[in-house]
């Protein structure tokens, strides 16, 4: 298992390098001169100038050397338009992001843990029938059009929950804070449940129809009994799934804090874009892509734990 | 199931982002599936009332948005600052105005047009480019697995919506740039569920047999492999639709797919989201007809992999 767990660990080096050359290309990709687009209508001479501090005006292959390594020192280097530190800008905003993520969590895993676990007891009831047609309508249903529809029905219509924005209140753990994250946090919570509980539901059924149920059947075990065994065998796969959701939900965040003007690293990035401010594009995708690269790792980790099995192919 | 013989592989299907993830999936393999097989799976269609549902559907709403330009609708792209913002059921607009007087009903149809063609087309793209890449690396395997393999699995370190709009948005507003971007996103995935079928094939007695009779690679490929590899991919890409539509519509939604005026869901969605607290039933009919089509899209996806066997 230590075995394993190592070589996981020195497999994540190649896909981070990867995933920062995707990032450096890409933003390298875009049409025309990062500064010019900032600065607009300037002086020539002045924005050459600009490019040389910036080191835009060195050779590709070099700049990347120079933006890792400058990475790598935890350097991710200024806005282009507001001068501010971009780990400053992104250290606040992802303390947001990551709040929204965990509490849509919460939700949304106890709902389809304990949805899906229903449902592939009662197989083929009602119950099922319901929890079933609800998982695919989670799926496919387009989050930031949820995350609309609960402003319209408690903000506009009922008045009950502010509309946008994360409140005026300086700690997160206020009741203000609170109520400006519930509406996302539902609306963020939505894909997750759904696919908990399909996976959920899928794993309790297979498992079911296992030959050792019946075998503790036999025995004289009490459901509960049983049920705890059907948990510690459902463990790895939903595990597998759940950790996935989570890297989702912080990576994937942007279209639903846009809805509420929730001010993370999805409106940071958004910003970013339309503000052409390369230095922050890179370093909002590269932390995005980091959060799920060591997500994916901690939960290859947690799933050796959760199934020996796993380590010994 | 008219083939007895058949075994089963489990295929690991470590889906990225919002893509319905399931940790496995249950692929028929082992023999050339026959003509009777397709026509069984044709039969077991035929029979399951939520597929043929969900496909009459679609098929009426690909019909409207084909037939757009010659029905009789009141001009998308007209506005009329008097009428703005009807409610449904208004005479002469069955489903209200925008907040620019245009026909609601109008436009959901001709919105049908784009926000169709960014879902299929870039699955379509990327079933050819993934399918090539995945058959290559799957039959070929040794290094040329392991590189083109290796470079998915750094796409697979990116959140689906967050590579396609990191990719949107790095090339700029535009449909092009975001069909690009989308069909980057989804070269990956059926990549991988590609690779992973006709690996496990390539191991399987019947292809050895083939080889050794003298069949060449390409026929080996085109005969043993295809027919097998074609079902699940085509259950996997029938997914990756309704995920695409979705995430389409989102790029638009956030200003990096369509541009006003066009007409487009999550365009429309965008633009209605100023008016919520005027109209706030209309702002919400763009999104319901992005639903309504992932959804199907999905329904339709579950009724192929019970119909041909592969399970999730």
């Amino acid at each position: 298992m230590f075995q394993y767990i190592l070589s996981r660990l020195l497999y994540t080096f190649p896909i981070a390098i990867g995933v920062s050359l995707i990032v450096f290309a890409l933003v390298h990709l875009a049409p025309g001169d990062p500064l010019s687009a900032v600065m607009g209508e300037v002086d020539q001479t002045m924005i050459a100038e600009m490019r040389a501090s910036f080191g835009y005006d060195k050779p590709l292959p070099l700049q990347y050397m120079t933006w890792l390594g400058s990475v790598a020192s935890g350097e991710l280097g200024y806005s282009l338009r507001s001068g501010q530190a971009v780990l400053e800008i992104l250290l606040s905003a992802a303390a947001n992001t990551i709040a929204l993520g965990v509490l849509a969590s919460l939700l949304g895993f106890s709902v389809g843990i304990a949805a899906g676990m229903f449902a592939g007891y009662r197989n083929g009831t009602w119950l099922d029938k319901v929890v079933s047609a609800s998982a695919i309508a989670g799926v496919s249903m387009p989050h930031y059009w949820l995350a609309i529809v609960l402003v319209i029905v408690f903000s506009v219509e009922w008045g009950l929950l502010p509309a946008v924005g994360a409140g005026s209140a300086s700690s997160m753990f206020s009741w203000e804070s609170f109520q400006h994250m519930i509406l996302p946090t539902i609306a963020l919570s939505a894909i997750p449940c759904a696919i908990v509980a399909r996976t959920t539901r899928a794993c309790v059924m297979e498992i079911l129809s296992m030959e050792f149920v019946e075998a503790l059947r036999a025995r004289g075990l009490s459901e509960s009994r049983i049920t705890l065994h059907v948990t510690r065998n459902a463990l790895p796969t939903v595990l597998a799934v759940m950790g996935l959701q989570f890297a989702n939900l912080l990576g994937g965040s942007i279209l639903v804090e846009t809805v509420f003007a929730w001010p993370g690293t999805g409106s940071v990035l958004n910003q970013a874009i339309f503000d052409r401010d390369i230095p922050v594009l890179q370093g909002t995708i590269l932390l995005l892509a980091m959060f799920f690269v060591v997500t994916n790792l901690v939960i290859d980790i947690l799933q050796t734990w959760a199934d020996p099995r796993v380590s010994r192919h | 199931m008219s083939n007895s013989e058949q075994s089963t592989v489990r295929v690991s299907l470590d889906t990225p982002g919002a893509v319905g993830s399931a940790p496995g999936m249950d692929v028929p393999v082992g023999y050339a599936q026959a003509r009777s097989y397709w026509r069984g799976v044709f039969h077991r269609v035929l029979r399951d009332r939520v597929t043929i549902g969900c496909t009459l559907v679609l098929g009426l709403l690909v019909f409207l948005a084909i037939a757009a330009p010659v029905l009789p609708l009141i001009d998308p792209d007209v506005a009329n600052s008097g009428d703005r913002l009807l409610p449904i059921g208004s005479p002469g607009h069955l489903l209200g105005t925008d907040e620019l007087g245009r026909d609601m009903l109008s436009r959901l149809i001709h919105g049908a047009r784009l926000s169709l063609l960014m879902g299929v087309g870039p699955v379509a793209v990327a079933l050819l480019v993934g399918g090539v890449l995945g058959l290559t690396a799957g039959y070929l395997g040794g290094r040329t697995n392991m590189i083109i393999m290796r470079i998915t699995d750094v796409f697979y370190a990116f959140p689906s919506i967050l590579l396609a709009v990191a990719i949107a948005g790095a090339l700029g507003a535009g449909i092009t740039n975001a069909l690009v971007a989308i069909t980057i996103v989804f070269i990956p995935p059926i990549t991988r569920v590609v690779e992973s079928v006709t690996t496990q094939l390539r191991s399987m007695d019947f292809i050895d047999a083939a080889r050794a009779s003298g069949a060449s690679t390409f026929s080996i490929i085109r005969t043993h492999i295809l027919g097998n590899v074609l079902g699940p991919v085509l259950v996997y890409a029938t997914v990756l639709v309704s995920v695409a539509i979705v995430i389409a519509a989102g790029l638009s939604f956030i200003g990096l797919g369509a541009s006003p005026p066009e007409a487009e869901w999550g365009l429309m969605l965008n633009t209605l989201r100023q008016s919520i607290f005027l109209a706030p039933w209309i702002s919400l009919l763009p999104g319901l007809m992005i639903f309504i089509t992932s959804m199907c899209f999905n329904l339709i996806s579950d009724g192929l992999r019970s119909a041909m066997d592969v399970r999730y």
